[in-house]
Formats: structure tokens, C-alpha cells, sequence
């Protein structure tokens, strides 16, 4: 069993849910990466998304494409990344890593490349945005020969047969994305969220987390009694883009934390019903 | 030959196009495809298309021999495509006009797009105006400086102008916005897309759309000349005014096609837009492709002296006529393609586009090395009224 299957499966014998929170490598500068990956273990994450730099990051809002502006000016790449992740695990071999980005730096290192250097560095998942299933198939199969974990995006307009088409390739979890627009946008819908998942789930026995605007304590509250893992992004990136240097750790633990505690208020008040429902 | 009939139902053209973006915008493609492969076949829209590119943008464009430049240079004979005389100037409209014919068949209210110069979005702006739909274009904040004329010309028609403040602010950025526009408001939105990049079905459906700029080519051919050319020249960005022309004589194997390339202040140095004669594939803007990169896959900002140039990529069926041997591709710099401007200026009254300029520096470079009976048909992309501040900057001369 892969890190990102235990993890998983570790939590929901807790009935808990999954935090996910995302910061993109080398941002506010390469040196702070590795800190900030162990500050966010610290306060409660079950599983790290690491963005991987691009100059071209389509599906993304104002807030992520500066976080990735940022980190190119340190020139950071997905070599870069990779040995981020590979200093991490020196002190932590327990927490999953997920790298999150577009296909062009993946392209240019090579597929084959990348699977046996990303093992190698200890990534357990990977994501990228604009490789859809049809056009991946044969990186599917060079992750799994690595026990790399593909995960695919899920959103609002996924017809039910593309989702049978993602049920068969996608690992660890799949990540739904929670309304229509980019990362960091403001009008997530939780009764559309809750209807559109009830579908997912009947499609794909895997583990759903829901990202794209969840900005707040209470939003993911919420998320998490549709979802098994909420992810969170622009709005840690925010906390690290108004931190000063010295305050950056703390805030962004304290920021980590409050979600933290949202996820378990909910989850242990409602842990009878959830068990129940397992159940059923 | 065997027939052509790329793209594949995927949208690609052997390892090239295909569809690489987030999975919020499938649904999106997948609803464009149906209804453009649905409308493409239907008489009553191949009947209004051809009716508009008639009475509204002054097809068919004549074939134009000049005759004293090639006279001057003293070779070949070079026969101008005159897409420089469509409305607005450019080839660019043929491409708007049938996006938003379909547009307005799909039921969609507001139509976005990404520009660069300035052309692609007056051309949108236009059609937007045409049709009645409210029309949104995005411009990277660097070209909206160095535009104004264009921004002012898209206010005049009605459009809203959204300056883009990402990245390196310029084409590419634009298009990065103009699809997260999309993603937001897809139901009642379409974006055309300007040129035969982007993802699936895309390249194919603006090649269609231009392709009337080679169909017409090979009647005015045999009915002037009693033939077709020996070789067809056009410039390359995306790639929409060449793919125009090549297109309807894919099949030809003894028509030469020539795409020219932006090579800027010179394929050596950084400052070039040299996509095909100095990058290598990988995936940008929703299709497989050469691009200009860095050795992270970071995408390198590109320099020409014309904006409709200045790209870096290039759409999916150019990189896949370039790696079969069908086309190919070359690169001018700015220096070269300004001298062809002025020659073009002076020996037959037209001024061309700053991009249209680059395909004609290379036929004054090839017609020379070829005999007196050989026929080039060069496309004339675009007129030059756009580049009037440029062209006087290069002399030294400020308005």
C-alpha cells in the first residue's frame, strides 16, 4: 500500500477527513519550500500538493499564477522540485507528497525520466492540469510502473461516461474541482458540490477531494461532510504572500491549524452518523 | 499521394494538436466540436459563410502580379494573395466571421478573444458588431501600450478591452486569460480563437474557415495562369493565413509550401520567433506543438518586429508539415523583412503588413535563384497601415 492509500485508509478508521493544502515550490523563495512543507505536517495536513512552477498556468487564478511568478525568478524547475522533495523526505517518510502542474515541464524532462526520478524522490502522486485521460495513457502506465499514483481533475461539466473513462486510470484520490473557473475564485456552491459528488461517487470507489474555493474555516467545514479530502490553495498562498519572512512560518501554521480544527469539530460530531453510514 | 485527412477524430496530426487542458473545459470542446462538425455540413450555413465573406468582407481577393519587383529582382514571378484588401485588412475577419456565424447558431451571447497586435481582436470586435454579441478581448498590458491605435479602434466598435497584467503581459498571456474567461463563463460564452492553434477542434475548424484563401487561389490560378504555382510562400505565427493556403494543396507534391518564420534580431541571438526552425515539441495553450522553451519547459518570451509574429508556438498541423517533409520552414529577421516592406512600397504601390513582409523577404531571396517562368504566389497576409509607427521608429522618425 502506497503512502496516499494508507493515509486514507488511516484516517477514515478515525473518521476523519483528509487536509490537503497546496503551495507552490520555491515560493516566496526556494530555501523556505522544505520549512514550510514540514510546517504544514506540523499543523495538521494528512497529504502535501506541491505546484510545480510554470510560466503558463492556464487554469489558475491571479493568486497562484504570482506564487508561480515568484518562484520563477528563482529559476525554479521541476529538477528543482524534485530535489525539494527528496530533502523532505530525509525527516518525513510518512507524509504523501502530490505534485501538481502543467505537462510542459514534465514534457521537457521526459516522461520516462520524470516517473524514475520522481520515485526516486519520494513523490507518491501527480497531477497535471492539462493532461486529460485520453491523451495520457501510456504516462499513466510509466507512473504506475513507479507506484506513482495518476490523479485526475473532476469538475461540475464531467460527463458520467468521461467519468467511468477516469475511474479506470485515476489512484489515491481524485480531485474534484469545486465549481466553474480557476483556483482561488469565490462562488463555491454547496448544494451543487453535494449533488454533483453523490454522482461521482456512485462512478468511483477511490477517494474524492474537493479543491477551488474553499477560502475559509467554514467553507471547508462544509466541504468536508460532502468530500473525504478538502484541498486548499490560493488561500494559504494569500498567507504567504502578506507574511513578512519572520511571521511566515507561525501564520501559515496558525492558518493550517484553524482548518485543521474545522475538519475535526464537524467530523467528530457527526463520526456516529458517518460510521452508521459506512455502515449502509 | 495518399488523401490527407488530418486531423484524426481526436484532433491530431500525427503526434501533434490533440486536446491538453483542465478537465473544466472538455465539455466545453466537446459541445464545439458537435456543433461545428453539425453546422459545418448544413447548406444554410455554408450559404450564409459564403454569402458574408462575399458582400461583407469583398471576397473573392484578386491574385496580384508583381511585376516590376520581380522585374527588380530578376527571376521568378511573384503573384500576390491580396488578403490585404478584405475589411479590416487582414485575412483574420474570414476566420471571425465563421466563428461567429457558429457562435450565434450555438446560442451564445458574448463572444471573448485574445489578441496580440490588435488584429485578431479589431477582426472579433467587428464580426461582434456584425452579429450583435457583446464582445470582451484580451490584450496583454505591454500591447495595449504599444496599440493604442487598435485598442481604440476595438473601443469604436464596441468591444471591452481587458489590459492582462500576468506573465510577460503580451499574445501568450492573453490567451492564458482569455480561456480562464472561458472556464468561468462558458454557457453563454464563446472564444474564438485567432489563430490554428489552441486545443482540438480549433486548428482544424479556423483552417477550414481560411482555407477559402487557397480554394480560391487554385481557380484564379488556372483561370490567370493556366496553372498552379510552383511554390507558395506565407508567414507563420500560429500559422492561420499560411495554413489558408496550404491547405487545398496539400496534395500537390509538386507545389512547394514555404512557411516563414519570425527570426527577429536573428535565430542566434534570444529575440526571435523562430518557433519550427528552433524549438522542439511539447505542450502549450491546449495542443501538442514545437514551442520556444527553456531546457525546464518554462516558455521563453519571443521577439519580431511584427506582433502577429510574436509567439511561441505555432499551430499543431504546421509542426506535423514540417516533421513529414510537406512544408517548409524558414526564418527572416526583422531587418530583412523592413527592407522587403519598402521594396514592396516602392515598386508597387502596397504596403504591406510587418508579417506579410517576412514571407515576401524570402520570395525576393528565392525568386532571384529561379528561372523567369517560375510562379510564386506569396500570400499578402495583411496591409501595413497598422505598422505605420513601427516602420517610422525604425527610421528614427517619431509622430
Amino acid at each position: 500500500m502506497n503512502r496516499i492509500t494508507s493515509t486514507f485508509s488511516i484516517l477514515k478508521a478515525q473518521n476523519k477527513k483528509a487536509l490537503i493544502p497546496f503551495i507552490t515550490a520555491g515560493d516566496p523563495e526556494p530555501e523556505m519550500t522544505v520549512m514550510l512543507m514540514h510546517a504544514l505536517v506540523q499543523a495538521g495536513a494528512d497529504i502535501i500538493e506541491l505546484g510545480v512552477p510554470f510560466s503558463d498556468p492556464m487554469a489558475d487564478g491571479p493568486t497562484i499564477q504570482r506564487s508561480s511568478e515568484r518562484a520563477l525568478h528563482y529559476h525554479i524547475g521541476l529538477a528543482d522540485v524534485l530535489t525539494m522533495v527528496a530533502e523532505f523526505r530525509k525527516t518525513d517518510s510518512v507524509t504523501p507528497v502530490v505534485l501538481m502542474g502543467y505537462a510542459n515541464p514534465v514534457e521537457a524532462m521526459g516522461h520516462g525520466n520524470f516517473a524514475i526520478t520522481a520515485k526516486e524522490a519520494g513523490v507518491d502522486g501527480v497531477l497535471i492540469v492539462d493532461y486529460p485521460p485520453e491523451e495520457c495513457e501510456e504516462w499513466v502506465q510509466q507512473l504506475q510502473d513507479q507506484k506513482i499514483d495518476p490523479i485526475f481533475l473532476l469538475s461540475p461539466t464531467t460527463p458520467k461516461r468521461r467519468m467511468e473513462k477516469v475511474a479506470k486510470l485515476a489512484k489515491g484520490y481524485v480531485y474534484y474541482v469545486s465549481l466553474k473557473g480557476v483556483t482561488g475564485a469565490s462562488h463555491l456552491n454547496l448544494v451543487d458540490v453535494g449533488n454533483k459528488l453523490a454522482e461521482v461517487r456512485s462512478l468511483i470507489s477511490i477517494p474524492i477531494g474537493v479543491g477551488f474555493g474553499i477560502r475559509d474555516s467554514a467553507a471547508a467545514r462544509a466541504v468536508s461532510e460532502l468530500a473525504d479530502a478538502v484541498v486548499v490553495g490560493s488561500r494559504i498562498i494569500e498567507e504567504i504572500e502578506n507574511s513578512t519572512r519572520s511571521a511566515l512560518l507561525d501564520n501559515v501554521n496558525n492558518l493550517v491549524k484553524s482548518l485543521r480544527a474545522a475538519l475535526d469539530e464537524v467530523n467528530s460530531a457527526n463520526s456516529s452518523q458517518i460510521v452508521n453510514a459506512d455502515k449502509l | 499521394m495518399k488523401i490527407y485527412d488530418l486531423p484524426d477524430k481526436h484532433g491530431h496530426f500525427g503526434p501533434y494538436g490533440g486536446i491538453f487542458v483542465a478537465e473544466t473545459l472538455i465539455a466545453a470542446l466537446d459541445e464545439l466540436l458537435v456543433q461545428y462538425q453539425h453546422f459545418r455540413d448544413e447548406a444554410d450555413f455554408q450559404t450564409e459563410f459564403t454569402h458574408e465573406l462575399k458582400h461583407y468582407v469583398g471576397r473573392p481577393s484578386p491574385i496580384y502580379h508583381a511585376k516590376r519587383w520581380s522585374a527588380h529582382l530578376g527571376g521568378a514571378q511573384i503573384l500576390l494573395k491580396r488578403e490585404d484588401l478584405n475589411h479590416t485588412g487582414a485575412h483574420k475577419i474570414n476566420n471571425t466571421v465563421g466563428q461567429a456565424l457558429l457562435a450565434k447558431r450555438m446560442g451564445k451571447t458574448r463572444v471573448i478573444a485574445e489578441t496580440g497586435a490588435g488584429q485578431h481582436g479589431v477582426a472579433s470586435a467587428t464580426v461582434a458588431a456584425r452579429y450583435g454579441m457583446e464582445c470582451i478581448v484580451y490584450m496583454g498590458s505591454e500591447d495595449v501600450k504599444r496599440q493604442a491605435t487598435n485598442v481604440y479602434r476595438m473601443k469604436l466598435l464596441g468591444a471591452t478591452v481587458i489590459p492582462v497584467e500576468s506573465g510577460s503581459r503580451t499574445l501568450k498571456d492573453a490567451l492564458n486569460e482569455a480561456m480562464r474567461d472561458w472556464v468561468t463563463n462558458v454557457e453563454n460564452t464563446y472564444y474564438i480563437i485567432g489563430t490554428v492553434a489552441g486545443p482540438h477542434p480549433y486548428p482544424m475548424m479556423v483552417r477550414d474557415f481560411q482555407a477559402v484563401i487557397g480554394r480560391e487561389a487554385r481557380v484564379q490560378m488556372e483561370e490567370e495562369y493556366g496553372r498552379q504555382p510552383d511554390a507558395l510562400i506565407a508567414c507563420v505565427g500560429g500559422g492561420s493565413n499560411a495554413i489558408g493556403l496550404f491547405y487545398p494543396y496539400i496534395e500537390d507534391n509538386n507545389v512547394r509550401m514555404i512557411g516563414i518564420e519570425a527570426a527577429g534580431k536573428g535565430i542566434n541571438t534570444h529575440q526571435h520567433a523562430a518557433t519550427l526552425v528552433t524549438g522542439r515539441p511539447g505542450v502549450l495553450h491546449g495542443n501538442r506543438t514545437y514551442l520556444i522553451q527553456d531546457d525546464n519547459g518554462q516558455i521563453i518570451e519571443t521577439h519580431s518586429i511584427s506582433a502577429g509574429l510574436d509567439y511561441p508556438g505555432v499551430g499543431p498541423e504546421h509542426s506535423w508539415l514540417k516533421d513529414c517533409g510537406r512544408a517548409e520552414y524558414v526564418a527572416v529577421t526583422d531587418d530583412e523583412a523592413l527592407s522587403a516592406f519598402h521594396a514592396l512600397c516602392r515598386f508597387e504601390g502596397i504596403i504591406p503588413a510587418l508579417e506579410s513582409s517576412h514571407a515576401l523577404a524570402y520570395a525576393a531571396k528565392l525568386a532571384p535563384t529561379l528561372g523567369k517562368d517560375q510562379l510564386l504566389l506569396v500570400n499578402l497576409s495583411g496591409r501595413g497601415d497598422k505598422d505605420m509607427v513601427t516602420v517610422a521608429q525604425q527610421s528614427g522618425i517619431v509622430f
